[in-house]
């Protein structure tokens, strides 16, 4: 049941690069993913792609796949009409390194200004008790695969290149999951105000749209802190209290 | 060939060779003892294996079952072993796993609870009593994110996305290794007092795997090459349950933990065939009825566990028999069934991603219709020889651990024993490792003869006017291993094998890359291709020796296990004249204390933890 399928991949390197045409025999069940390996194994041996579990599990294959990003792994040949092009080229909010892998530093950069989980102390016979309710949202959170795609879709970071002043939706959850831990004990608001910078989002939720893990990346972990930032800096009660005791 | 003085260099006491969660483990320890630590790994952080692992982690912390204790897991993985694993690796590891479980929750894991709060716990195959600390059915990436969060602020340093090469000595001693930039195609030459090998296993060597390409047993043939010894390469564990439908994904994992949750296998005749294949030393802890599998589901602690939780060597070969007398799926595997059990919302709370993966992969509704499965290549349980406490191979300041490590599992690995291996074992060959590099006087130094060589004979396969692809090479040794060295071995098919891995070396000889060494796969395609061989050897040379049947090792001709063999190991090391040689060793007697704990009833060990 093989069939015959035009791909138009990005080849090239920071410097230069440009679109190049492929032919490929796919099969049934095929992702983009399978496809682009059988053009590496018979037509382009050097072309960069990054995967590891095949699976949506590791948030390594990451592109753009006709103007969209995805997994490409996850991505069947079939979601595309018989005769269509399948055009796939890197992210784009990260400078290329080669063919569809960029460099993706700037994200575990990010990672490291965040102040890691602190907790309290252990309840007497040695163990930690926290309610599965209570720990629902943070694994959610925690779903999280690191494919950086909701980092490429952010227009703070994609088009107005603000990259020093937010982290980024991925970094956004990550510090929602450590607000929202029960143990937790570390205070990161000052610095989701400022050094991370919760203001510059504008719920686009373009970043929740492309989750392949379906976080609810806007509505259930940046709203949020938003709120809490609102809470601690702008409530009159609070700015009151702050003046009276000097507490934060 | 530049002068290694011109190398871009990095020196560290210890450099950890990979970031799953035992190489992570092992620098995180190294760390915290104030050691200057370096970490490679071929992948970003967070990539390696361990993110993939689904169903959970093994420990005996009891909350769920207040029954169970430490000798109790002990007693189960030697018995999932078949008795070949090492007696005290075996017992470091029950003891020390529940400790090292709340330490991964000091750091920031957030398991799945029990109604009290405490971290809940799951079954799985061969595990007496639900034991595995779990987070749905992506326990791996749980560990792997803490690990990586809490280690980014330790001091580590990671470079990513760079290929160890080689280790490099000085006399008989580890000095440093030799990496490859993946971006650049730069060389880097790590100096070093000690390294820690924690590369994973072997399983691309196969057509039909769970694993990922980097899983080309690396760790191993470095080892090998250095002067290490490998045991137990003839175990190599064949899942029984890997995806068959569409053929792009065949092989990819579905978890043991839907059997956990109750998931049920069935032939095309609709019979539950695990009932059939239940193994003698199972047989008076295993239901051998539909009604008393079902009261075990529903809880009854009284209940025997169901068939379908036999080990996995019983499963995979189970499997394979219905296949073979006609009882197949319509792809060639079995229907595993766990919409007649579960409702569907419990379904898609407990194996969210299995759902995902049915759902987009094969456009299957697992909360509706039963999967189609069948036996992948999923996991090594031999690899590297080493001391069991201090985790040290023979070569002085070289340890291991993880799965490229030998030992623990014996024969056959239970599943969910894996990820506590890795914080355990991490654990100590951290503590061995900074042992070692505190007793050295001087720093060793690396031979400048070994350098040149490893860059040669990487640099040859790009400027070499022609040759053959290494991809193609690859896809052969595929179907040679999956075919010669499979699930069920025999003397004809194990010595065919080694023909053809012959053949592909002398292939491999003249291997050509295409393009620069910039991000260039085909390169390092070509680059893998030798610890593939030397990996794929070493599993044939052993299969071909245990003449015997025992958990992941099958003969055909040599049905059942054998009692003198129960007590060997098979060894691997390079001999002097480069040529691979395969040994019998006994293995060593354990204490009259584990020898009775691993042979006790279970009425004799509940309650009894100390
Ligand atoms: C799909 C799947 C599901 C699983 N589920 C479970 C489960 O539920 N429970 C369980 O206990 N076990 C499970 N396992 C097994 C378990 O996940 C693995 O055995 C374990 O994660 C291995 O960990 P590790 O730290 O030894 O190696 P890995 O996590 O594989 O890491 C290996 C590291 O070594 C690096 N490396 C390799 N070669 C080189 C080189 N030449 N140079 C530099 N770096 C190198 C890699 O880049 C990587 O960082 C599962 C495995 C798979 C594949
Ligand atoms: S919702 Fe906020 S973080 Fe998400 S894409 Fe829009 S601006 Fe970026
Ligand atoms: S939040 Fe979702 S899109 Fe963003 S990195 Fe994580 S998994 Fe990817
Ligand atoms: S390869 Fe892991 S998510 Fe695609």
């Amino acid at each position: 049941m093989a069939k015959t399928r035009k791909f138009r991949i990005w080849r090239g390197d920071e410097q230069a690069g440009d679109f190049q045409d492929y032919d490929v025999e796919v099969e049934t069940g095929m992702v983009v993913l399978d496809a682009i390996h059988l053009i590496q194994a018979e037509q382009a041996h050097d072309l960069a792609v990054r995967w590891n579990c095949k699976a949506g599990k590791c948030g390594s294959c990451s592109m753009e796949i006709n103007g969209k990003p995805r997994l490409s792994c996850m991505t069947r040949m079939n979601e595309y009409a018989p005769d269509e092009t399948i055009t796939v080229q890197p992210m784009r909010t990260f400078r290329v390194i080669k063919d569809l892998v960029c460099d993706v530093s700037w994200n575990y950069e990010q990672n490291k200004k965040i102040a890691p989980f602190k907790p309290g102390p252990r309840d007497a016979d040695g163990n930690y008790r926290m309610k599965q309710d209570d720990v629902d949202r943070v694994q959610e959170f925690r779903k999280c695969i690191e494919c950086f795609l909701c980092q490429d879709v952010c227009h703070v970071l994609r088009d107005h290149e603000q990259k020093e002043k937010f982290v980024g939706p991925r970094f956004m959850i990550r510090l929602a999951g450590l607000e929202m831990h029960p143990l937790d004990t570390a205070d990161r608001i000052p610095k989701i105000k400022e050094e991370f910078g919760v203001g510059m989002c504008n719920i686009t939720r373009c970043c929740t749209e492309v989750c392949p893990e379906h976080i609810g990346i806007t509505d259930n972990g940046i709203i949020p802190l938003k709120e809490r930032v609102v809470d601690r800096y702008y409530d009159p009660l609070r700015i009151l209290w702050r003046k009276l005791t000097g507490k934060t | 060939m530049a002068d290694i003085d011109e190398l871009q260099q990095f020196e560290h006491d210890v450099l950890v060779i990979g970031a799953g969660g035992a190489g992570l483990r092992a620098a995180t320890e190294c760390s915290n003892r104030g050691l200057n630590t370096g970490l490679i790994c071929k992948s970003l952080l967070g990539k390696a294996h361990t993110v993939m692992a689904e169903g959970g982690m093994a420990a005996a912390l009891g909350n769920v079952d207040s029954r169970d204790n430490w000798k109790i897991h002990f007693r189960d993985t030697m018995r999932g072993g078949k008795f070949l694993n090492q007696w005290r690796m075996a017992e470091l590891h029950a003891r020390m796993a529940p400790d090292c479980v709340r330490e991964l929750e000091e750091w920031g894991a957030v398991f799945d609870r029990t109604p009290d709060g405490l971290i809940s716990q799951r079954n799985f195959g061969g595990h007496r009593y639900p034991r595995l600390a779990h987070v749905g059915d992506r326990t791996g990436l749980e560990m792997i994110r803490t690990l990586q969060d809490h280690g980014i602020h330790q001091g580590i340093k990671v470079y990513m996305e760079n290929k160890a090469l080689g280790l490099l000595l000085d006399g008989d001693k580890i000095a440093g290794v030799l990496g490859l930039w993946r971006e650049t195609g730069r060389f880097a030459l790590f100096k070093a007092k000690a390294v820690i090998m924690a590369t994973g296993g072997g399983g691309r060597a196969w057509r039909v795997t769970s694993n990922s390409w980097e899983y080309s047993g690396d760790g191993l043939a470095m080892a090998y090459h250095a002067g290490a010894e490998l045991m137990d390469l003839e175990f190599t564990q064949f899942h029984p349950t890997g995806m068959v439908w569409p053929p792009s994904v065949r092989g990819t994992l579905v978890t043991e933990g839907v059997r956990g949750d109750g998931g049920i296998l069935l032939n095309s005749k609709h019979e539950r065939f695990m009932f059939n294949y239940i193994p003698e030393r199972f047989a008076s802890e295993t239901a051998d009825t539909e009604e008393e599998a079902n009261l075990w589901l529903n809880g009854d602690k009284e209940a025997r566990r169901p068939p379908e939780l036999l080990t996995r060597d019983v499963v995979a070969r189970a499997i394979l028999a219905e296949t073979e007398a006609g009882r197949g799926s319509p792809h060639g595997g079995a229907f595993l069934d766990i919409a007649s059990q579960k409702p569907p919302d419990v379904i898609r709370r407990k194996l969210p991603s299995m759902y995902h993966q049915f759902k987009e992969l094969a456009e299957l509704d697992i909360t509706r219709e039963p999967m189609e499965v069948g036996p992948t290549m999923h996991y090594f349980m031999g690899g590297i020889r080493v001391d069991h406490d201090s985790q040290q191979t023979r070569v002085p300041g070289l340890f291991a651990c993880g799965e490229c490590a030998a030992g623990l599992h014996g024969a056959n690995r239970l599943g969910g024993n894996s990820l506590s291996d890795l914080l355990v074992f991490g654990k100590l060959a951290g503590i061995g490792a900074c042992e070692y590099a505190a007793s050295l006087p001087s720093a060793p130094a690396p031979d400048a003869g070994q350098v040149q060589g490893l860059m040669r004979s990487a640099t040859d396969i790009l400027n070499r006017e022609t040759g053959e692809n290494p991809y193609s090479i690859h896809s052969d040794l595929q179907d040679l291993m999956q075919a010669k060295v499979g699930i069920i071995r025999n003397q004809a098919y194990l010595e065919e094998g080694l023909d053809g891995i012959d053949q592909l070396r002398t292939r491999t000889a003249g291997v050509k890359a295409h393009g620069t060494s910039q991000y260039n796969a085909g390169w390092h395609e070509a680059l893998d291709l030798d610890p593939l061989l030397i990996t794929s050897e070493a599993v044939a040379r052993a299969a071909l020796l245990r003449k015997e049947s025992r958990g992941a090792h099958t003969r055909a001709e040599h049905e059942g296990e054998n009692e003198e063999w129960g007590n060997r190991n098979i060894v691997t090391s390079k001999a002097a004249d480069g040529s691979m040689q395969v040994q019998v060793v006994e293995r060593p007697a354990p204490s009259e204390e584990l020898r009775a704990i691993a042979t006790a009833t279970l009425e004799e060990l509940e309650g009894t933890a100390s």
